[in-house]
């Protein structure tokens, strides 16, 4: 798989402040990448530059394969967090008009605008003045313009903020949608279940350093430290638990079940496997639950976050 | 369609759209003739009051000389005594009471004869009477001296230099102060200019920032281009509603001195005498015309296109960089100084400057320095300028503002993403070298 964007040793000093320190990331064609971060951590400064709103002071940033240019403006579709639009100024003309500054002609931009405008079920705006809708109906339209010119790269910044849950679902559905006809998609965000459901890459910024990039499934398997979570049917709950407490790495698990168990977490060294402990357990107890614990993105995230504080 | 062409056409439909805009434009050449309209109709009010002044001649040589006119009645006490004559004025309300008193010689009589009012008098009034008495006094001491008064009437001289300059044109007496009203003229549209449409490109940069749309914006097109468009779009609207205010205007004094013209027509023979006696004076004002005419007008309007255009230009890119640095109109108060000073000196210096001496240092100097030079050399322009100067001058104003315009753009590139606190200069200052 090839890298729509890769960015090289990125630095960027404001002053005496340094807002991001020697920052690589590669985000792969096609995938949702997300990136992280505390807030401050440079997320922000780091798209700006591959926005080409801020220049790097060193670094390099290629898009496609090539050295970043002015003609790229086109290829990105870019949704600030802080965002808007001219408010006295109607849906419609101002559509057009950013549309147009993005390179489309008038006469594209207007068939593609009537296209979403349909699919959003919102055409009889066209002619309302932003001021006149509400902060969800603008940020429908913030989003069509984001996404009119069929970037091949889309960056979010809180793509979700200002959506009730059902029309979050909606862009949300559209985002997957567009990964789906080929486009790659950065995904700046502190939600992060949002990130579990849709990123399938993840790069962690903080404190202006990247501490952490790499696939989702590679991360999280990095970071699970073989611990098993199980809920076990017995009539004598202390004698079981004092006698796999005498062989394994116990702490009490805390989970919802209908029925009373005893409920361990158990971590495993690298020299008894799954397997064993199952069948070691299977002898003692009914086992009712037997699974796996996986670190949460959000987990993950604050463990690496305060492991560099 | 460029970037540039979009951002500039949007600005100057964005101005013109709005309400403000759209109510000024045709409102103020209307407010403007209606103050004039007003103004005319207050000062024929005042034509219209007539004085009535009780005449106590005890002498009896004068009272002859009193002739009504249309201001001027006098109304005859010179049977009654100084008392009953002051009595008579108040109760009868007249204006006041002029008093020649008896049994002086000549000498004494230019100091005795009083005038009695309730307020202090009209300085006119009192120069009109002073003259009469003065020239009847004249005469009859030259009638003691022997000397015959149509002699002396036959033998006055009047003299009336002709100014005229090297090239044989003839220029009248007060050139000077029309070549001031045309400089001056255009100094004030400049300077009247730069603040409406300065204010307008900022409060422009102050709302895209408050409604955020600046990032979307600056993802597409260049801060400077974004910048550039802006002032130029803001010009355009500008210079239609100039456009639009010239021709109202001629419109509107056309229809106001069409009427001014049909009264002053039944004019009363009294008033014809006036004109004709006033012949000098027809002679200067067509003077006056031949002035104008002769002012450079080709190379003035030239001038003033470049000189309007690029004042205009270095204080917008202020402007837009000072909206660009402050998050809210209020807060731009503190930034206005620098906007504010050189204009009020530059026009200063053009109005006491220029007119006593417009080729002096001062004035030189000021038609040099970029953020003045605008304005004082479209005051000295008229006076007839070195064609060197007005090149060096220009040259430095093109050089400042290709740095006024790279500079602002440094401070707006910064300021329009930063949000949430007031910068101090010192912080804008640090802008400049990210």
């Amino acid at each position: 798989m090839t890298n729509l964007l890769e960015v090289q040793h990125a630095t960027k000093r404001f002053g005496s402040f340094t807002a991001l320190q020697d920052v690589s990331i590669k985000v792969p064609k096609g995938s949702i990448f997300g990136l992280l971060g505390p807030n401050g951590a440079g997320k922000t400064t780091l798209i700006r530059i591959v926005n080409q709103i801020t220049l790097p002071d060193e670094g390099n940033v290629f898009l496609d394969g090539e050295p970043l240019q002015p003609h790229h403006i086109k290829d990105i579709g870019y949704l600030p967090e802080e965002r808007g639009l001219y408010k006295s100024m109607k849906v419609g003309e101002q559509a057009l008009y950013l549309a147009q500054l993005k390179g489309l002609s008038k006469k594209e931009a207007q068939d593609r605008l009537k296209y979403w405008f349909d699919k959003f079920d919102i055409t009889n705006w066209w002619d309302k003045k932003i001021q006149e809708l509400s902060k969800g109906m603008a940020q429908k339209v913030q989003f069509i313009v984001t996404v009119l010119h069929r970037p091949k790269l889309l960056i979010f910044d809180e793509p979700f903020s200002g959506f009730d849950p059902i029309n979050a679902n909606v862009i949300k559905d559209e985002i997957l949608q567009l990964r789906d006809e080929g486009a790659t998609v950065i995904f700046s965000t502190h939600r992060m279940e949002s990130v579990e459901e849709l990123c399938d890459h993840i790069a962690l910024i903080h404190k202006s350093k990247k501490i952490l990039e790499g696939r989702v499934s590679d991360i999280k398997r990095a970071y699970k430290a073989n611990t098993f979570e199980v809920g076990l049917l017995t009539n004598d709950d202390n004698g079981l638990f004092n006698s796999i407490n005498d062989k394994f790495d116990v702490t009490t698990a805390d989970f919802k079940t209908i029925d009373k168990q005893l409920k361990l977490r158990i971590t495993l060294n690298d020299e008894i496997s799954s397997n064993d402990l199952l069948s070691y357990l299977s002898d003692k107890a009914q086992v009712l639950r037997f699974n796996e614990v996986i670190p949460s993105v959000n987990e993950i995230f604050i463990k690496t976050i305060t492991e560099n504080e | 369609m460029s970037n540039l062409k979009l951002i500039i056409r949007r600005e100057f439909i964005a101005r013109v759209r709005n309400k403000t805009f759209v109510v000024m434009t045709f409102l103020s050449p209307l407010i403007f003739v209606g103050m004039i309209g007003l103004i005319t109709w207050l000062t024929t009010l005042n034509d219209d009051q007539v004085y009535k002044i009780g005449l106590l001649d005890e002498t009896g040589n004068f009272e002859s000389y009193f002739k009504n006119t249309k201001s001027v009645h006098y109304i005859d006490y010179s049977n009654l005594t100084i008392n009953t004559a002051k009595d008579s004025v108040l109760i009868n309300e007249l204006y006041g009471l002029l008093h020649i008193p008896k049994g002086k010689s000549n000498t004494e009589l230019e100091k005795a004869i009083e005038f009695y009012s309730e307020e202090a008098p009209n300085i006119e009034i009192l120069q009109h009477i002073e003259k009469i008495i003065s020239d009847e006094l004249t005469h009859q001491n030259f009638k003691k001296q022997g000397v015959d008064i149509n002699i002396i009437e036959k033998s006055k001289a009047k003299v009336d230099i002709q100014v005229e300059n090297f090239l044989g044109e003839k220029t009248s007496k007060i050139s000077s102060y029309v070549k001031m009203f045309f400089g001056g003229l255009a100094g004030y549209l400049l300077l009247m200019f730069v603040i409406i449409y300065g204010n307008m490109v900022m409060r422009s940069v102050i709302e895209e920032k408050t409604s955020r749309i600046i990032e979307v914006i600056i993802s597409s097109v260049k801060p400077v281009q974004l910048m550039i468009g802006k002032i130029l779009g803001t010009t355009l609207a500008g210079v239609l509603q100039f456009f639009i205010w010239v021709i109202i205007g001629g419109v509107l004094f056309f229809i106001a001195s069409f009427y001014l013209g049909v009264d002053i027509q039944p004019g009363s023979s009294e008033q014809v005498s006036q004109i004709l006696q006033d012949k000098d004076a027809m002679k200067q004002s067509q003077l006056i015309l031949e002035d104008i005419k002769n002012l450079p007008i080709i190379s003035l309007t030239i001038l003033f296109l470049v000189y309007f255009i690029g004042g205009y230009f270095l204080y917008s890119s202020i402007y837009a960089a000072i909206g660009a640095a402050v998050d809210s109109e209020t807060d731009s108060q503190q930034f206005m100084l620098p906007i504010i000073v050189p204009l009020m000196l530059a026009f200063y210096v053009g109005v006491f400057s220029v007119i006593e001496n417009p080729h002096g240092t001062v004035s030189t100097v000021f038609s040099m320095i970029p953020l003045t030079s605008p304005i004082v050399m479209l005051m000295r322009v008229p006076f007839g300028v070195d064609w060197w100067q007005v090149v060096i001058s220009i040259l430095i104003l093109v050089i400042s503002i290709w740095f006024m315009v790279v500079f602002a753009a440094k401070i707006y590139r910064i300021g329009i993403l930063m949000y949430g606190k007031k910068p101090t200069y010192r912080e804008i200052f640090k802008w400049l070298k990210y």
